[in-house]
């Protein structure tokens, strides 16, 4: 019988720090697995070696921030039968996405002593916004166990499990005491995207948002809480402008404590 | 047999208890009981009572629980924390099978054969657990698992005399005294300067522990001691809930504009769900190898505040926050009553302690009741 073809993978990197594409590197242990299910075809920060699309599944790091990128996406969307974006940058803009707030020149003018060479976008945006995604996992940077989740799931034809609830039902699933009731902390967890496995809770801080907004999250009602038990509106601004300040839900509570 | 020949209560030094936890583990017992950690008092495995939270008490609120020093070393001076003994019983993630490709039959997970003791329960928490058993034991789709763990276990209840300022047992009728459910029931008594218990027993396991620990029977002093110590703790709680007039409330008013002033607070984290000694929702979910080889299919607890909950083919069904509210506490307080024939409220208050935003069901409650002229004006 003929040897199955294996479905060929690749990587891509835009606008990002390299964090979640090394959790495909950091998987160790899965990893001989993986590249025995999948033919590692485009990975430059894996392998030299590069073979031509098209490709089975392309898992996309960063966000859009030059007009150069903004093109190369679409030529990736092409030849890719999936895309599925990982990390905070790829679904939501990233910490980059801070330019968005304000004007990207003055910080252009700031930080290069030849402005002249930079050609940029005004604004950070997720890979979304540029072409269709077929799914899209959260994180700063994305978890090993959910990454693989996703490929094992695309290999086998299923649904990933990773679900959309907030980070409090993993803090509760695994018996950690709420450090927004029992220590006051500020703590994103009941607006957070699950899939950390409470990571922040589990080491007595309060949740940072590094998984973006849950479904369905109410910012306005616990920034209220905030806002009633002393935190400054300045504070609350900045707990919803962190890797994932663009996500709408985020963005929106972010600009309500704008200036006020 | 002749039940004058047996005194009803015995009096038992406080440092025997550590005898009854030799004697569980002897005959097999994981001990479990509640110990300070990440400043709360949890229910964790237990092997000595030096680990018991002596000296604290839990302070609680809406929205905050805090630990505080107590004036006495009380080892069971404090209410109720984030912990309820559903997740020993029925566990937040657990394996149900595993099913290989080549065959295509289920190999079922191995019986968990732990023999759990449980010390320190409270009646509201037997009271849950008595009502997860017309669940999980008792109905038409009994879970074996549930059971074999459930009906293994010995309890050790305590009876509450620090309820927290979010309880509201008494109302429920539901402590806080415990009635029945128990192997042991203990009454911690250490104002006297003395550090004792009043033990008695409600089953053959509860009397067999204690006939192996020849106590001296309990004086008329300590038993009125431990009623004076129950009445006060009754007096104690503020809140209150009158679970039928709830009921009729929630069944009169599904469309009741409250509802959406609730949906623009609740946060839908679901933390009053999984904290909930009752709630006993779950979800399934199905991973595979990677090669497809095997598959396996694992329980985790879930919550009718999640999407996913209600979702069927075409949507979800309640995808408002104020329709998730209101599936909850309308479950909870009325249409549960019609379905297992109880309320699924035993007045505990971690729904209230635990909530981010402190949404607080005795309050929210009176907020169905119709505005009589008096109120209006």
């Amino acid at each position: 019988m003929a040897e199955i073809k294996k479905p060929k993978l690749a990587v891509w990197k835009f606008a990002s720090c390299d964090g979640c594409q090394l959790s495909l590197l950091d998987c160790e242990d899965e990893l001989l697995a993986v590249a025995e299910s999948v033919q590692i075809a485009n990975f430059p920060e894996a392998s030299r070696e590069i073979i031509k699309g098209p490709y089975d599944i392309s898992l996309v790091e960063g966000s859009i921030t030059t007009p150069h990128d903004a093109e190369r996406i679409h030529r990736i969307r092409r030849q890719s039968r999936l895309l599925i974006t990982i990390g905070a940058c790829a679904t939501a803009g990233g910490i980059q996405a801070l330019r968005n707030f304000t004007s990207v020149d003055s910080y252009v003018t700031t930080v290069y002593a030849t402005p002249a060479y930079i050609s940029t976008l005004k604004k950070s945006t997720p890979i979304s916004e540029h072409v269709p995604v077929d799914f899209e996992l959260r994180g700063c940077p994305v978890n090993k166990y959910q990454l693989l989740e996703v490929i094992n799931a695309y290999l086998n034809g299923r649904r990933p499990n990773t679900p959309p609830h907030s980070v409090c039902m993993e803090c509760k699933s695994k018996g950690l005491v709420c450090v927004a009731v029992a220590q006051k902390t500020v703590c994103m967890g009941p607006l957070t995207h699950a899939g950390c496995g409470a990571l922040c809770p589990e080491y007595n801080r309060g949740c940072f948002g590094c998984y973006g907004p849950k479904e369905t999250p109410n910012t306005a009602s616990l920034a209220a809480w905030w806002r009633e038990h002393g935190e400054k509106n300045t504070d609350i601004m900045r707990s919803f402008r962190g890797f994932n300040a663009y996500a709408e839900p985020f963005r929106k509570e972010s600009e309500a404590h704008e200036n006020i | 047999m002749n039940k004058k020949s047996k005194p009803s209560a015995y009096t038992l030094p406080a440092s025997q208890l550590q005898k009854i936890i030799d004697l569980l583990h002897e005959q097999g017992y994981t001990v479990i009981g509640p110990q300070r950690q990440d400043n709360a008092i949890i229910y964790d495995e237990i092997t000595s009572t030096d680990a018991l939270p002596a000296g604290w008490t839990d302070v609680q609120e809406g929205g905050t629980y805090q630990l505080q020093r107590r004036d006495d070393d009380a080892w069971f001076g404090y209410a109720v924390g984030p912990h309820s003994w559903k997740q020993f019983l029925f566990p937040a993630k657990k394996k149900l099978f595993t099913i290989e490709r080549e065959t295509f039959r289920a190999q079922a997970e191995p019986a968990d054969k732990t023999r759990y003791a449980f010390l320190g329960v409270r009646s509201c928490e037997l009271h849950a657990i008595a009502i997860q058993d017309k669940v999980f034991r008792d109905g038409p789709y009994a879970d074996p698992a549930y059971s074999r763990l459930r009906n293994n276990a010995f309890f050790i209840a305590v009876n509450c005399t620090e309820p927290a300022a979010t309880c509201f047992c008494s109302s429920m009728n539901t402590g806080p005294g415990a009635e029945s459910g128990y192997d042991l029931l203990l009454t911690e008594l250490i104002d006297s300067g003395q550090h004792e218990f009043l033990i008695s027993s409600a089953s053959a396991k509860g009397r067999a522990l204690l006939g192996k620990m020849e106590l001296p029977e309990a004086t008329p002093a300590a038993r009125e001691r431990g009623q004076e110590l129950l009445a006060r703790a009754a007096d104690k709680m503020h809140r209150r809930m009158d679970a039928e007039k709830a009921r009729k409330l929630l069944l009169a008013n599904p469309e009741h504009p409250h509802w959406q002033e609730l949906g623009a607070r609740c946060l839908s984290c679901a933390n009053c769900t999984m904290v909930c000694p009752t709630c006993f929702c779950s979800t399934v979910e199905d991973v595979t190898s990677l090669t497809g080889d095997t598959a396996e299919r694992w329980r985790r607890w879930d919550s009718c505040f999640t999407m996913g909950h209600s979702y069927i083919h075409g949507g979800h069904i309640r995808s408002s926050g104020a329709a998730r509210y209101r599936q909850w506490l309308t479950h909870k307080l009325a249409t549960w009553v019609d379905q297992f024939g109880v309320s699924g409220c035993v007045g505990c208050g971690r729904c209230i302690t635990w909530c981010p935003v402190a949404i607080d069901v005795t309050e929210e409650i009176t907020k169905f009741e119709p505005v009589t002229q008096e109120t209006a004006a």
